[in-house]
């Protein structure tokens, strides 16, 4: 009994966040209705029997995807009322799909039943006296484990996917290298400059002078009288 | 009247028709269009779930969890290329995607 009240109430929640989801003017109540959704689905599976499916959902996608979903909706600074417009347009195509969908559903759901052969066709059989996570445990790292291996293989590929997409190459940022920092010797660097008595720095030009790395040799050891170098102090 | 396969299946019925009316009302923000799938998705698993528990098989939910595993890699490469084009383009419109049409 309280079953079936359980059921009604997470089913009746779970369709009208999900509506709520499609038809909301701002996408961030959209994205916490798809939570509330979420979270009764998860609901549901408890019902069902699949608790380890219920919390994987709650932690998968209320954690993980939906927070990602809230995080993208408010860090895109995107003009939510022109967002709207289609929603006229669209309106009437879209019922009659989904009324039109709804209906060929409604219709394989009523005429529809096991085959007779079904029980004997089922892959792995409940187990009893396992907990239903314990049972997930026993075939998945057994019988599944390729697919397992598989879908691990698939996350990896999308971690990869979405940083080599969204990594940008800055071409103002300066970073550092260690490489180019050790090999830099004080002659490269530093030059002393003998001034003349009255003479300021605009008259010699030290400040016009090209930099110490792509000037030429020639200038920077003998051409000018007026430079002197630090290891030649020494 | 107690709960069995065919309330589930009703349920998962209504939230695919959902998803799917969803994708055609919200043309222009491809954000809750990927929503939408999301809840097709679940639709899915709700239906794999409750065949499960019905038939008492496992491999129901074992199938389940591998589809929730591609829906989450979905959400994030979705996402990734949502943010890429927001960068380009400055909008999310999907039908401004047509901008390699010469």
């Amino acid at each position: 009994m309280i079953a079936t009240v359980g059921f009604y109430v997470f089913a009746v929640i779970l369709l009208a966040s999900a509506t709520m989801v499609v038809t909301a003017r701002n996408p961030v109540h959209s994205v916490l209705f798809l939570i509330l959704a979420f979270f009764n689905a998860a609901a549901l599976f408890l019902l069902a029997g699949a608790e380890f499916l219920a919390l994987i959902l709650v932690i998968v996608y209320v954690g993980a995807v939906a927070v990602l979903f809230l995080f993208v909706v408010m860090m895109l600074d995107v003009n939510f009322a022109e967002m709207r417009e289609g929603l006229q347009r669209y309106a009437p195509v879209g019922l009659v799909v989904g009324l039109i969908l709804l209906s060929e559903l409604a219709l394989v759901l009523g005429g529809w039943h096991f085959a007779p052969g079904a029980i004997e066709l089922r892959m792995v059989p409940t187990p009893r006296g396992l907990t239903n996570t314990a049972a997930l445990g026993a075939i998945l790292y057994t019988r599944y484990i390729l697919l397992f291996q598989i879908a691990g293989l698939i996350l990896l590929v999308a971690m990869i996917g979405a940083i080599v997409l969204t990594l940008r190459d800055r071409r103002a940022v300066r970073r550092q290298t260690i490489a180019v920092q050790n090999a830099r010797q004080p002659a490269d660097t530093v030059a002393m400059v003998k001034v003349p008595l009255g003479a300021g720095i605009s008259e010699i030009a030290v400040l016009n002078r090209p930099a110490p790395a792509e000037a030429d040799p020639e200038a920077m050891h003998g051409g000018s009288h007026a430079r002197l170098h630090a290891a030649e102090r020494h | 009247m107690t709960v069995g396969l065919g309330h589930y299946l009703a349920v998962g019925a209504i939230l695919l028709v959902l998803g799917a009316f969803g994708i055609f009302i919200n043309r222009k923000n491809v954000i809750v269009i990927m929503m939408s799938i999301e809840l097709i998705l679940l639709a899915v698993n709700l239906n794999l779930v409750a065949f499960s528990a019905a038939l008492g098989d496992l491999a129901g939910q074992v199938l389940a969890m591998f589809v929730l595993t591609v829906a989450a890699a979905e959400a994030a490469i979705g996402l990734a290329i949502v943010v890429v084009y927001f960068r380009n383009r400055g909008s999310i419109e999907v039908e401004d995607v047509t901008m390699m049409k010469g």
